[in-house]
């Protein structure tokens, strides 16, 4: 803006923006307090809830009941290999499409764009016949095989966006100077579009983390993540604010800061492209 | 840029991908079409057989399919009335510069990331809570009786709920496309006499469709498959007050066993993403070639 | 070594035919220019030779080997593109390095040569410095290091001086002409410009809508224009070209007479007209002249030295007859 706004409307904006803003936040900043409190004082009204005493205790016995850590480390595996082997297989995907277009690479980017609006339920059934049968069932093995596929649209179309926009010339220029296809890959491609491939691994860390269907569905206890690990608190026995506000603040805190450092790219990855 | 050579390398190159997918759409795809005839049973193994239609005939006419319907077309109509209206309007607020711009902005985008099993969990109990939950505690602060909102308002309260966690992703994305728009339009549009709510209209209005047609189809795609909000929090009811498709063809088949009837009703939810989805993408596709 | 030859080569994407059967020899150590107005294909022509394209038919040999269907990694030649195409996260050093690395040379080697480019460049206090930190006259010096570190059998440049400004243009030509005498390697060159043609080349290659229409050394270009084309786009100012019955007196449909072959005179001449716009330049002086009666085009003319006119003055003009080209109806030179 390159107009001068009256010091006395900016105030006023100010205030209203940052009470949204509160208002908005508010729901996190409130199980971050209440995980520093004790049951009994967790369920008290939110101005004894303030003045009681801070502790680290439902830290302690979140990680000592249910084994805190173990859940953590599956998110972890899950969200981290299902992107890393999609990026495997998106990287040369988009290459392809990016660098070498032919007739039907728009037709066969918007058939990637369909298959992540097919209804998971619609395919609910036969996936758990199937790793029953495979025995993959409640394996961190199957959740990574699930996520790399429904996130795999995501990844080549951000790629595809993030590729589009490096010079053909240089690939080029790479090919003139003696380099394989291989070379042209790892030592001008890739390189290049690191900034890119950095947002699309962050987004889609981010996505698999969270993502709660194909995780509730197909985990019970020994390779649950997180999500299914909070879940577990949707049948509470005796006072648990604490102890649930304590693996909360746990379970989104790593995502919430890798988001904030992504949030420009966020708009991009997640409108494939369409707003930048 | 194009050799027999490299298009040669690049279709090696897509292969896997478009394998992967391809196996990952239609090797699932036909189990449950098929399954979709049979008379199977997880509880009952060894006696399927194929009974035509009748599955179909059984989940259509269930009136649990009907208040489904409804329930998925409200949750995810009223979910993306609040988040593309207030997105705007929280768009609109945070595009004026103010003082500690930066900050606020984390704090808006903060519910996106939150997964879904907490969010609902946390307002399920620490908000909601007819005894403990804050509001709760506020109501009786003022002399009020406690609402009890997700047994008398359950799919208000989910739409609520999933309402925060998509607000932020309206916002942000309505937010980048408004800072995208020239100054100088506004400032030419100030010239010639427009005012503030002429110059949303006729300016800002027309720049953010692209922007909104976005966040329309990309939401629908996820609202669509709401689970894990129901699952911790209502499990569905009371009844099926708050059942949306993607519950009831979860609970047919993987809490009553049911493979066909569930694979039947995982047709129909295929069927009507896909019209919402041909729809949407028409549109998407016209915006992207702008 | 870099002699090229193509043979019958024609390239067409989908249905547009976009090279139609064409023959071209390229001698070793040769300068050669490719040019023409934009979408002439000469771009296209000098891809085919690098391998950046397949062609549709026909054949390229390089030094006799058939090269066809090498890919251009293979085909020991060298590119400077028109955007330089550097590698934007690579130092200058890696840069002109990048070439021998991918052909396996030992690391003494590649820095006695990167440091030999660098001095004859004039890069060599930028060598650990990012493309992104130079200028645009660096960036292709730098291009060009890339380029002669592999001592290729010749040199393909696209187009490669027109981001640069004017000066900095005339500059980077005469450099390039200088690295050609110092190297004496096959040079192919693909310009619009046909004052960097006349400039540069030992052979022209003018080309419209992938034809040939000529080939020959700068002074039988502009001497001897095979063709109205190859007249007009050859030269500056621009050759006046004249129809009608003037044209037809000398018995051709069109004759065309260049604005220096012109003498201008205030007392009298064959042709009379009026002064438009007259650019005073010091060495020479253009005149733009209007209503001779020879056709609705001013015609120009170039005078050595200053001549005091002014917008509206009576002039007469004399052609230089033994430097009056002569065209058919088909436009051929007769």
């Amino acid at each position: 803006m390159a107009r001068n706004v009256t010091n006395r409307r900016k105030a006023v904006v100010t205030v209203l923006a940052w009470l949204v803003g509160l208002a908005i936040f508010f729901p996190i900043l409130w199980i971050f307090i209440l995980s520093f409190k004790s049951e009994g004082d967790a369920i008290k009204t939110p101005f004894e809830v303030l003045g009681s005493a801070w502790t680290f205790e439902s830290y302690a016995t979140v990680q000592e009941r249910s084994n805190y850590f173990r859940h953590f480390w599956n998110s972890v595996v899950i969200s981290v290999g299902s992107t890393l082997i999609g990026l495997l297989i998106a990287i040369p995907a988009a290459w392809a499409m990016a660098f070498v277009p032919g007739k039907r690479t728009k037709d066969v980017l918007m058939w990637m764009l369909s298959t992540k609006m097919l209804p998971p339920v619609g395919v609910l059934v036969p996936i758990y016949l199937l790793f029953r049968n495979l025995g993959l069932l409640d394996t961190r093995l199957g959740l990574v095989i699930v996520l790399t596929l429904i996130n795999l649209p995501i990844i080549v179309w951000m790629l595809y966006t993030y590729f589009k926009e490096i010079p053909g010339e240089i690939l080029e220029a790479a090919r003139m100077d003696g380099a394989s296809l291989k070379n042209e890959l790892i030592h001008v491609l890739t390189p290049m579009a690191v900034p890119g491939i950095a947002s699309t691994l962050l987004l889609n860390i981010i996505l698999a983390w969270n993502e709660a269907f194909w995780t509730l569905n197909l985990t019970a206890a020994k390779a649950a993540p997180l999500t299914a690990f909070i879940a577990s608190y949707s049948s509470p026995e005796g006072l648990f604010y604490a102890k649930l506000s304590a693996a909360s603040t746990m379970a989104i805190a790593p995502i919430l800061i890798m988001g904030w450092f992504s949030q420009k790219q966020l708009v991009r990855g997640l409108t494939f492209g369409a707003v930048k | 840029m194009a050799t027999k050579a490299s298009r040669a390398a690049a279709r090696l190159m897509i292969s896997p991908a478009v394998l992967l997918l391809l196996g990952w759409m239609i090797v699932p795809l036909s189990m449950t079409l098929y399954f979709s005839f049979l008379r199977y049973n997880l509880l009952m193994p060894g006696m399927e057989e194929f009974t035509g239609w009748t599955n179909y005939r059984f989940f259509l006419t269930d009136p649990a399919f009907t208040a489904a319907l409804w329930n998925t077309l409200l949750l995810v109509g009223g979910v993306l009335l609040i988040t593309t209206v207030g997105g705007t309007l929280l768009a609109l607020l945070m595009d004026q510069p103010f003082w500690g711009q930066g900050i606020v902005r984390i704090l808006v985008i903060a519910p996106f990331f939150v997964m879904p099993t907490v969010s609902a969990l946390v307002w399920k109990n620490m908000f909601m809570n007819p005894v403990n939950g804050l509001f709760a505690h506020v109501a009786k602060f003022f002399g009020l009786q406690p609402y009890d909102f997700l047994a008398q308002a359950p799919l208000g309260s989910i739409i609520f709920i999933v309402s925060w966690q998509w607000l932020p992703f309206a916002t942000l994305i309505l937010l980048t496309a408004l800072q995208s728009l020239d100054q100088e339009q506004l400032e030419a549009a100030e010239m010639d006499g427009a005012g503030a709510l002429s110059r949303f209209f006729y300016i800002m209005l027309p720049h953010l469709a692209r922007a909104i047609t976005v966040v329309i189809l990309i939401q629908t795609i996820f609202l669509l498959s709401v689970f894990a909000e129901i699952l911790v929090t209502t499990n569905g009811g009371p009844g099926v007050a708050s059942t949306n498709l993607t519950y009831l063809i979860y609970m047919q088949s993987l809490l009553q066993f049911d493979v066909g009837g569930g694979s039947a009703g995982g047709v129909v939810a295929i069927i009507l993403a896909n019209i919402v989805a041909i729809f949407l993408m028409r549109m998407i596709g016209k915006n992207l070639e702008a | 070594m870099g002699r090229i030859t193509l043979d019958k080569v024609t390239k067409s994407f989908g249905e547009v035919n976009v090279i139609p059967p064409l023959d071209l020899t390229i001698n070793d150590g040769e300068f050669v220019v490719f040019v023409g107005p934009s979408g002439c294909g000469k771009s296209t022509l000098l891809r085919l030779i690098a391998g950046l394209e397949d062609v549709t038919s026909g054949q390229i040999r390089i030094d006799g080997e058939d090269a066809t269907d090498m890919p251009p990694a293979k085909r020991g030649l060298a590119m400077v593109f028109q955007s330089y195409a550097l590698y934007p996260h690579m130092s200058v050093r890696k840069n002109i390095a990048f070439p021998m690395k991918m052909a396996g040379m030992p690391q003494d080697e590649q820095n006695r040569r990167i440091e030999a480019a660098a001095k004859s460049l004039n890069l060599t206090d930028y060598l650990d410095r990012r493309p992104g930190q130079l200028s645009g006259g660096q960036r292709q010096r730098v291009a060009i290091g890339r380029a002669i570190v592999r001592e290729p059998s010749a040199f393909l440049f696209d187009e490669p001086l027109s981001n640069l400004d004017a000066a900095l243009r005339v500059n980077m030509r005469l450099e390039i002409s200088e690295l050609h005498n110092a190297l004496k390697t096959t040079m192919i060159y693909v310009t619009h410009d046909q004052v960097e043609a006349m400039t540069m080349a030992d052979k022209i290659v003018v080309l419209r809508a992938g034809n040939i229409e000529q080939v020959g050394s700068p002074l039988e270009l502009y001497k001897t224009p095979r063709n109205e084309f190859v007249a007009g786009f050859i030269g500056s100012p621009k050759m006046n070209l004249i129809r009608g019955e003037t044209a037809a007196q000398k018995g051709a449909a069109t004759i065309g007479i260049r604005p220096e072959h012109l003498a201008a005179s205030t007392e009298g001449g064959l042709w009379q007209g009026t002064v438009g716009v007259a650019e005073h330049l010091g060495s020479d002086t253009f005149l733009h002249v209007h209503d001779h009666g020879l056709g609705d085009e001013p015609l120009t003319v170039r005078v050595d030295g200053e001549m005091a006119v002014r917008h509206g003055d009576r002039i007469f003009l004399t052609p230089d007859e033994s430097k009056l080209h002569r065209f058919d109806k088909q436009g051929l030179r007769i």
